[in-house]
């Protein structure tokens, strides 16, 4: 079910303000992919590009093309919102909708969408989920409270279930450890680890332990300069971006963090 | 008692003087003389045993034994606190009693209205007073059941109208609304609040002649006059607790991929619900006991009318309002009907507003993270 | 699930979302259009009374005649509770955001808040069985030892039923509005501003006078004028507190006190037939637009701070 992602001549704009300039990449499938580079340079905006999230803000628009298994998200006749069913999404702060319990947080995306479901079948697809994300054990005996109970990083856990339910097949993370303590983020790591078997996961992330850890390949953004848009400055496996780029800024970038 | 001290930073709400911090120990220059704290209150407590003493001495009322009183305090803690500290912090010490006199006297009103209506109305509160209307009633008996029933069938069709209008403009202000139209609703719905209430009822009254002659009279014409008062305050209302749903669970479900307006229905008014359960509550609890605009298009009428469409419709203010000041010849059953009338309108009115309180307080922790 | 590639191909603007935002519009144009037809229907029914001659406007010859003495009412009666509350407001709104423990304060806004919900229908009973003969005797020693300046000239009713009860209930009845707004500005007051007047040994009344009063200084204009816009229109407790006239008179503890519109409609309505429903239609018109400007400029004053202060 996992698709690949090309990018061809992406601009991506916030009004007359042009954020993220010429990206042009593919994002292999049923592989992790980390997005680095410093605060601002676009990354993010990015990948909400991926699944149009972007155009939610009002004024923000995109200039090329994005396929995902050859279609592209970007053709008039596309509806957003039947692309974000297929290309889920992960936020930086885990956000359970306060009102359902853990239970009707899982199948929010069918719940929201009014889909006629039994309950056993229902009942599976938590259950499912919720195992796929590591929470069915913490939580099975309490599917009935509510999702705003959890800690942190179970929350986290609970909205990557979220996003799992329905069945994505392009996974997009946004920094989702970074409000989270480090035995959460190990938990979330792992999890990712465990997801790219069926899933194509893109993950930007400010920590470059966290990159070099969970994901296979690497695309390095970069500011061109200030006031300028952000760009793609080098793409590759990540085992040769963080011992050997091509680029000069890449390395600067990395071996800063690193010291 | 602790050496008086002036402390150089005194936090608003603190009251007095605090007692020594580490700053003003040993420093002499910052030892000043102050008041000891039990000061404002011993003054308070000698001002008014010389009223009470005057009073009794010249035979005047209470009032005005609080009065002079208050005054004498005034006097008495600027001169002293002159004297002993200096001219600015007496200024601050007469200032702080004035604002406390000003609060204590905006609870007179209060206090004296609740107790006027209770000891006048408990008198009147019978099961006949519930049961009963005022057909054929001359003198004593009946009881406020048409108007009870007026009240709630009006104030509820002005319900059903407002509520979803209100909290329709209130999406297209924080959800949709951009340009200069959402802004000139928002500016207008604030003039809107203004409207004084008999207007709303003239409004109606011209609205409804036009189609049905002159002279009409109906409870749904008092509903859409009511309707003009609440919508501006249930649009607020909603406006400020749409506002407060993070932008977190939008993203969180568009990213779902569920369209705008499911996410509008299921997300964001699902987790403004308690916020706008109060304010709807506070809108009826405000337009409830709206006397003017019924008086104009709803009328007045001693039988039951269940017809909101058909002829004139008693409620409970305007019969309070008639009950008092048509009272007919033996006037003290009337007004005794009037005071029980105003005692169950203020009663609905107190209950509405805890209710409000409740829910607002019994899921607000929720919404937040 | 995976097989999508069509099943992403969908009408681009969903029939749902643009019936629910095309909803959404809809209920606030229907807004506007309200608010115009207010000004509309008052228009078109009270256009003859304009014109009306002296069998529609009693006691008055014409409509200016009427209207005249009632719009004078309106804005003396309207302006006495003004100057009555602003100054009691302020205190109070400062004795809950700046005096009053912390813990209190919110409980003791509630207890302002309520004042605003008692039904205006039994402010006008409490201000004529209550008040209205407490304050008799006051009038009684204005009218014997200042009786020479023409506001107290009187004579005084047994009742009390004059323009002073009047600006004593109205004034009663604004104070939450005008308190609540108070507070709230009070409250916004940056508490760096308020630290910095303290820092220079400043007491808590120079504080207030230095950082709060010129923080909320348009607030409290602002919320003084919602105050008069609601005082302007407020009815029931006029008709029943006053004992009213047509006529000018700057006499507050008289016998005779200029009525308001509010309370003149309130009073002839359900008798008027004809041409004199016109007229009262009229006069409430009239008031609408008094009151529209104040409203108006009241916000006007409103948002223009808050584009100032960056708030919202």
């Amino acid at each position: 079910m996992a698709k690949s992602i090309d990018v061809t001549d992406l601009d991506i704009y916030y009004g007359d303000f042009k954020a993220v300039e010429d990206v042009n990449v593919t994002i292999p499938a049923k592989q992790v992919t980390a997005f680095i580079g410093p605060s601002g340079c676009g990354k993010s905006t990015f990948l909400r590009a991926l699944n149009r999230m972007h155009e939610v803000i009002p004024g923000a628009y995109v200039d090329g093309k994005v396929l995902v298994d050859g279609q592209d998200l970007y053709a008039v006749e596309v509806d957003p919102v039947a692309v974000r069913r297929q290309v889920g999404m992960v936020f930086q702060r885990p956000n359970p909708f306060p009102t359902m319990s853990i239970y009707e947080n899982v199948i929010a995306g069918m719940r929201l969408n009014n889909k006629k479901m039994k309950k056993s079948e229902a009942d599976d697809v938590v259950e499912s989920a919720l195992r796929a994300a590591d929470l069915w054990g913490e939580v099975n005996e309490r599917l009935a409270r509510p999702g705003s109970g959890l800690s942190g990083g179970q929350q986290q856990r609970l909205c990557i279930a979220r996003a799992i339910a329905v069945q994505p097949q392009v996974l997009l993370m946004d920094e989702p450890c970074s409000a989270l303590d480090p035995i959460s983020t190990s938990a979330i790591e792992d999890l990712i680890h465990e997801l790219k078997a069926n899933y194509t996961i893109v993950i930007v992330t400010h920590n470059m332990q966290q990159a070099a850890r969970v994901s296979d390949d690497t695309a390095f953004f970069n500011l061109v300069g200030t006031g300028k848009p952000g760009r793609l400055i080098e793409f590759g496996e990540t085992r040769k971006i963080f011992s050997n780029p091509d680029e000069k800024a890449t390395e600067d970038y990395i071996s800063g963090r690193f010291g | 008692m602790t050496p008086p001290t002036q402390t150089l930073k005194q936090r608003p709400g603190a009251d007095g003087p605090r007692g020594s911090g580490p700053l003003n120990t040993q420093d002499q220059a910052l030892h000043t003389r102050t008041l000891p704290r039990f000061a404002p209150l011993g003054l308070l407590a000698a001002a008014t045993a010389v009223s009470v003493g005057i009073s009794l001495a010249l035979g005047w009322n209470r009032a005005a034994m609080v009065v002079v009183a208050a005054i004498l305090y005034l006097v008495a803690i600027n001169l002293v606190s002159r004297s002993v500290e200096n001219g600015r912090r007496a200024t601050d010490r007469t200032v702080t009693g004035l604002v406390t006199i000003a609060f204590l006297i905006a609870l007179l009103p209060l206090t004296t209205l609740l107790y006027t209506v209770l000891s006048n109305g408990l008198g009147a509160l019978s099961g006949e007073f519930f049961s009963a209307s005022m057909r054929n009633i001359i003198g004593e008996g009946g009881g406020i059941y048409h108007a009870i029933w007026g009240t709630l069938i009006v104030t509820g069709l002005a319900t059903l109208m407002s509520v979803p209008i209100g909290v329709f403009t209130a999406i297209y202000l924080v959800e949709y609304g951009k340009g200069a139209l959402a802004r000139w609703i928002t500016f207008l719905v604030d003039v809107m609040t203004g409207i004084p209430s008999i207007v709303a009822g003239l409004f109606a009254y011209a609205l409804f002649v036009l189609f049905l002659g002159p002279g009409v009279r109906s409870g749904f014409g008092g509903a859409v006059a009511l309707s003009v008062l609440m919508v501006p305050v249930v649009v607020r209302a909603t406006e400020e607790m749409l506002k407060l749903v993070p932008n977190e669970l939008r993203e969180a479900s568009y990213a779902l991929g569920v369209p705008r307006w499911r996410t509008i229905v299921k997300v964001v008014l699902r987790t403004a619900s308690a916020g706008i359960a109060t304010g709807v509550t506070l809108a009826v609890a405000r337009v409830i006991g709206e006397t003017a605009p019924l008086l104009v298009i709803a009328g007045s009428t001693d039988s039951v009318n269940f017809n909101p469409f058909d002829g004139r419709m008693a409620t409970l203010p305007v019969f309070t309002f008639y009950a008092y000041s048509e009272p007919g010849v033996p006037a003290e059953f009337s007004v005794e009907r009037a005071w029980g009338a105003a005692l169950v309108l203020i009663l609905i009115v107190l209950v509405l507003n805890l209710i409000a309180r409740l829910i607002s307080r019994a899921y607000s922790p929720k919404t937040g993270r | 699930m995976a097989d999508s590639s069509n099943e992403l191909t969908r009408p681009v603007k969903r029939l749902g979302d643009r019936i629910f935002s095309g909803t959404a519009l809809g209920a606030g144009v229907l807004i506007l259009v309200t608010l115009a037809g207010v000004g509309l229907f008052l228009t078109i029914e009270g256009l003859p009374g304009f014109t009306a001659d002296s069998s529609a406007t009693q006691p008055a010859d014409n409509f200016v005649g009427l209207a005249g003495p009632l719009v004078f009412g309106t804005v003396l009666s309207a302006t006495l509770a003004l100057m009555l509350a602003v100054p009691l407001a302020v205190g109070v709104a400062l004795f809950i955001s700046h005096y009053a423990p912390r813990r209190l304060s919110q409980g003791l806004g509630y207890l302002v808040d309520l004042l605003a919900a008692v039904p205006s229908v039994v402010y006008g009973l409490w201000g004529i069985i209550f008040l209205a003969p407490k304050l008799v005797p006051i009038y009684r020693w204005l009218e014997n030892n200042v009786g020479w300046i023409p506001f107290f000239s009187g004579p005084t009713l047994a009742s009390g039923r004059n323009m002073a009860t009047v600006a004593v209930v109205l004034a009663v009845m604004i104070l939450p509005i005008i308190t609540a707004i108070c507070r709230e500005i009070f409250l916004q007051t940056p508490t760096l501003h308020e630290e910095a007047a303290l820092a220079l040994g400043a007491t808590r009344w120079e504080m207030i006078r230095m950082a709060v009063f010129p923080y909320g200084r348009s607030g409290i204009v602002s919320a003084a004028m919602l105050g008069l816009g609601r005082a302007l229109g407020e009815t029931l407790a006029v008709t029943l507190v006053l004992s009213p006239a047509i006529l000018y008179s700057f006499n507050f503890i008289g016998a005779q006190n200029p009525s308001t519109i509010a309370s003149n409609i309130a009073l002839q309505f359900p008798e008027a037939s004809g041409l004199e429903v016109s007229v009262l239609i009229a006069t409430g018109l009239v008031l609408f637009l008094i009151t529209f400007v104040v409203n108006f400029a009241a916000r006007a004053v409103v948002n223009r701070r808050s584009e100032f202060s960056g708030a919202n």
